[in-house]
């Protein structure tokens, strides 16, 4: 098993060396002049070429991109220019907040949606079938911002119910300490039911907004693959059988419906991740996906190339979790490097 | 006509049974006011066509048809039970327990997923045949039941790990696991080899005749099932044409479409056009044209390797951590045959014995491990088959598959896919390409208002008849037959046979015909190639093969052919 993983994780290694490479490249063509950006609009050219030196932009690319390569083997990511901090200490105080989001969001669609798309499936045509359709569809077709700033607008200015869309915590609480980075499962941790309520309370929002708009996909192919596995010959043989309903829809078609829908699942989870940009900035979130948008906004390219970076790792590592979970699940797909 | 089985009590009874199935045309009747009785212990044989009901007849029994499906008339009494009326939980209990299906296509049948130990002792557990804790036991002795070496090893595989036969038996398994009364049997053996099919069937009857349990074995095979079974209902179009003792059957065949099908079956001492029904007034197969002798194409020590499974990883690789290599696998094993101008040339075997790749490496296809194929005197295995398409041997050599469906582009209309092998080569006006398609469609018996049709719109046999006109297009030298009636009805099959024969005694043409059916190999072929593991075991002219063979293998074969009782 750890020597499939290992292959499996060095057949990546091309693809993150070319990440690499490009994310170099592509931030060093973006426009706008760093240099002149950082020496503010009324400095003079030889300020221009001062800042310029002192970023290393006077030097050639391969040269740039060899420090740049050295720095990063040393963990060392850069400096963003606009906070001045570690790209490497930014990244992991915010990717948690992220990753939270996300997790958390795609864990409510798959409690709502699976369900969903094995009744829809099963009841062909029902009005379950219908109204899952209907979700789907409304899901997908409205933009996050706004389903956001509708939830926002109904339960916290109309209702009150919940708290101000103001990042992770109110300003009553303090955060947990830090295991995991995850608010919700430090507080539980340390036996903070105090601040976990309160985390809650602020992430319930957004999770449920991003979970609005993941639903779809995966309700849709659950119910596809349902469909298709419901007409297979082997679940003939189970009605021939005489088997339970229950067991036939759960035991035969849904583990074998089930392959689709995590692949899926990798999917939606790697375009959340990054995707989420604006369900962080309407709940003013501090998650990796608004301060790599803001970063590239201000031509800071040690951010935008940590971001990229990380995410290409993450995706790796969440293709590398769903086939072994498809290992897992299926006999026949032998995972291999 | 019917045959009262007054001597047992009946055990099934149907009456007056209409299915209704919705589709978006309006409702179809599947079969119509359908009768049929079963005695205890008894064993009979629903024999049809494609789209005869037959199936939907079993289904109907077991209330599993499809969604679409509705049970419209009649009704199905199953011991005393009220079929039609029972509630789906007292059916649930009667499924698996007391009345069993086996199907087609056993590896489809089973959950792909789920090792088949476990899959028996869902029934076992559902049925309340057993505990928790004896499950396992249990399960593997009804592996042992179907007589399947190795049972502990084998209740932890996995369907795609077993062969189709072993695959049948774990569904007999799974379907006698509850010990039922009634055991349906919907085409047990299509497209197992004619020696599992032997055991197969063997086994099943063993089995419900030490149980003394009913069967009701589904089948296009009249032979397979006049072998096999005590009495026959023979259906056409959704009605029972005829019921009678399969004694009588043969002998004495009441129905017209009784006699048509037990006519187009092929059996020992009937010749090509004896298939063919009487009222179609054919004319006598013309003589075929003195083969000059002169050799058309000829394979000397042909091999073909596939490498084993590599266990190694990329990482042993790059660090050149040396495994022992091994050996590969030969799929073809240093063969040589020849094929002379106007022969044809039968190359018989079971699944796996490397006929397919044979003939795929004749086609250049595939390209061999090593050996000569020398087509006309050249040598075209020198021609890698990546670039033998643009060879001018490729209009020569032509093939039709064995899958009349699956090998048409179902977006291409019938005369586009006959024109295909054309378009390929030269630029050809449209008036020219047109004039010849309905040539060809002339040719094979193809009425020149289904060129325009697309494959869908078209039945099984006027599609196989658009293969051959595709085969026949760029007038070739050898045409390649792989199984092409093996997905045919036997009527079907009859005539597509027929027109193969006669297009080659007008054409010319060598025939190499691939088929695992002794039968259609006796009537097509003027040689025959056994191969067993890529090997040839025996080869000769057809009488010589057919009648008295040499080889043990080629006496199985003959031998697993079902003999109806006559």
């Amino acid at each position: 098993m750890l020597r499939t993983i290992g292959r499996r994780v060095a057949t990546a290694i091309p693809s993150l060396i070319g990440v690499i490479i490009v994310t170099f490249l592509l931030t060093r063509v973006l426009p706008g002049d760093t240099a002149s950006f950082f020496a503010g609009p009324a400095a003079t050219p030889q300020a221009i070429a001062e800042v310029r030196k002192q970023l290393g932009l006077d030097r050639s690319l391969p040269e740039q991109f060899a420090s740049y390569v050295v720095n990063l083997a040393k963990g060392d990511l850069g400096n963003s220019l606009t906070t001045g901090r570690p790209v490497v200490t930014e990244i992991a105080a915010r990717l948690p907040a992220s990753a939270e989001l996300t997790l958390l969001g795609l864990l409510l669609s798959l409690i709502i949606a699976v369900p969903l798309g094995i009744v829809a499936a099963v009841r062909q045509g029902s009005w379950i079938d219908h109204t899952c359709r209907i979700v789907a569809t409304a899901g997908v077709s409205l933009p996050v911002f706004f389903t956001g700033l509708i939830f926002v607008y109904v339960f916290y200015f109309l209702l009150g119910w919940s708290p101000a869309p103001l990042g992770r915590l109110d300003v009553f609480n303090s955060p947990p300490p830090t295991y995991t980075g995850f608010y919700l499962i430090d507080a539980l941790i340390v036996r903070d039911f105090e601040t976990f309520r309160a985390a809650l309370s602020q992430i319930a929002l957004p999770t449920i907004t991003l979970a609005v708009f993941s639903l779809a996909p995966i309700a849709r192919i659950t119910r596809a693959s349902m469909l298709a596995i419901l007409a297979a010959e082997f679940i003939r043989t189970a009605r021939a059988s005489g088997l339970k309903s229950s067991t036939i829809i759960m035991t035969y078609a849904f583990r074998n419906a089930m392959l689709p829908v995590i692949t899926t699942l990798g999917m939606v989870f790697s375009f959340l991740l990054g995707a989420n940009v604006l369900v962080e900035k309407v709940f003013a979130w501090p998650g990796i996906g608004s301060y790599a948008v803001e970063a590239l906004i201000a031509s800071d390219f040690a951010p935008v190339q940590g971001f990229v970076l990380t995410m290409a790792i993450l995706y790796v590592l969440i293709n590398l979790c769903i086939d072994l979970l498809y290992s897992a699940i299926d006999p026949r797909v032998k995972v291999e490097g | 006509m019917t045959v009262s089985s007054a001597t047992a009590p009946a055990i099934l009874d149907v009456r007056d049974l209409t299915i209704e199935f919705a589709t978006r045309r309006g409702t179809v009747r599947a079969i119509e006011h359908v009768d049929i009785s079963l005695a205890k212990g008894e064993t009979l044989g629903i024999v049809g066509e494609s789209g005869s009901g037959k199936s939907v007849t079993s289904y109907a029994v077991m209330r599993i048809l499809d969604r679409a499906g509705r049970i419209a008339e009649g009704s199905i009494m199953y011991s005393g039970v009220d079929v039609v009326a029972a509630s789906e939980d007292e059916l649930r209990d009667l499924r698996g327990r007391e009345m069993a299906m086996i199907f087609q296509n056993p590896r489809a049948a089973l959950n792909p997923i789920r090792q088949v130990g476990r899959q028996i002792e869902d029934v076992l557990l559902e049925h309340v045949q057993t505990t928790r804790g004896e499950a396992k036991q249990k399960a593997i002795e009804a592996l042992q039941q179907v007589r399947i070496a190795r049972p502990e090893e084998r209740y932890h595989a996995y369907p795609f790990e077993l062969s189709g036969g072993m695959c049948q038996r774990i569904v007999i398994a799974l379907a006698l696991a509850c010990r039922p009364q009634l055991l349906i049997a919907d085409e047990p053996t299509t497209g197992l080899d004619v020696t599992t099919q032997k055991a197969v069937m063997d086994l099943v009857v063993e089995l419900t005749r030490e149980r003394a349990m009913s069967t009701i074995l589904i089948t296009h095979d009249l032979g397979l099932a006049a072998t096999y079974c005590d009495r026959i209902v023979v259906m056409e179009k959704g009605k029972v044409v005829e019921t009678a003792l399969s004694k009588d059957i043969f002998s004495n065949p009441g129905h017209p479409y009784t006699r048509k099908l037990m006519r187009a079956t092929p059996r020992p001492g009937a010749g090509l056009r004896d298939l063919l029904p009487l009222e179609a007034a054919t004319a006598p197969l013309p003589a075929p044209a003195p083969s000059t002798g002169e050799v058309l194409l000829r394979v000397e020590g042909l091999v073909k390797e596939y490498p084993r499974q590599d266990t190694s990883g990329l990482f042993s690789k790059f660090f050149g951590k040396q495994q022992e290599p091994q050996a590969p696998f030969r799929a073809v094993d240093n063969i040589g045959f020849e094929v002379r101008r106007g022969e044809t040339v039968g190359l018989v075997g079971e699944s796996g014995c490397g006929k397919s790749t044979t003939s795929m490496m004749v086609m250049r296809l595939l390209d061999p491990t090593s050996g000569r194929i020398t087509f006309a005197g050249e040598d075209i295995s020198a021609v890698p088959a990546r670039n033998f398409a643009t060879n001018p041997m490729r209009r020569r050599i032509q093939m039709v598959f064995q899958d009349p469906t699956e090998s048409l582009n179902p977006r291409f209309t019938a005369a586009r896919a006959i024109a295909d092998p054309i378009l390929r080569g030269k630029s050809m006006s449209r008036d020219a390409l047109r004039a010849r398609c309905e040539e060809l469609a002339g040719l094979v018996g193809l009425p020149l208002e289904f060129l325009d049709r697309l494959p869908h719109q078209l039945s099984g046999g006027q599609k196989a008849r658009v293969g051959i006109a595709r085969a026949l297009a760029l007038s070739p030298d050898l045409v390649i037959l792989d199984e092409p009636t093996a997905a045919l009805d036997v009527s079907v099959q009859a005539v597509v046979l027929n027109l193969l024969q006669d297009l080659k005694i007008r054409l010319g043409m060598s025939y190499l015909f691939v088929s695992h059916d002794l039968h259609v190999v006796r009537l097509l072929c003027d040689r025959v190639i056994v191969m067993r593991a890529g090997k040839i075991v025996e080869a000769g002219t057809a009488e010589q093969v057919l009648e008295a063979p040499t080889a043990e293998y080629t006496r199985q074969l003959i031998e697993a052919i079902p003999h109806p009782p006559v």
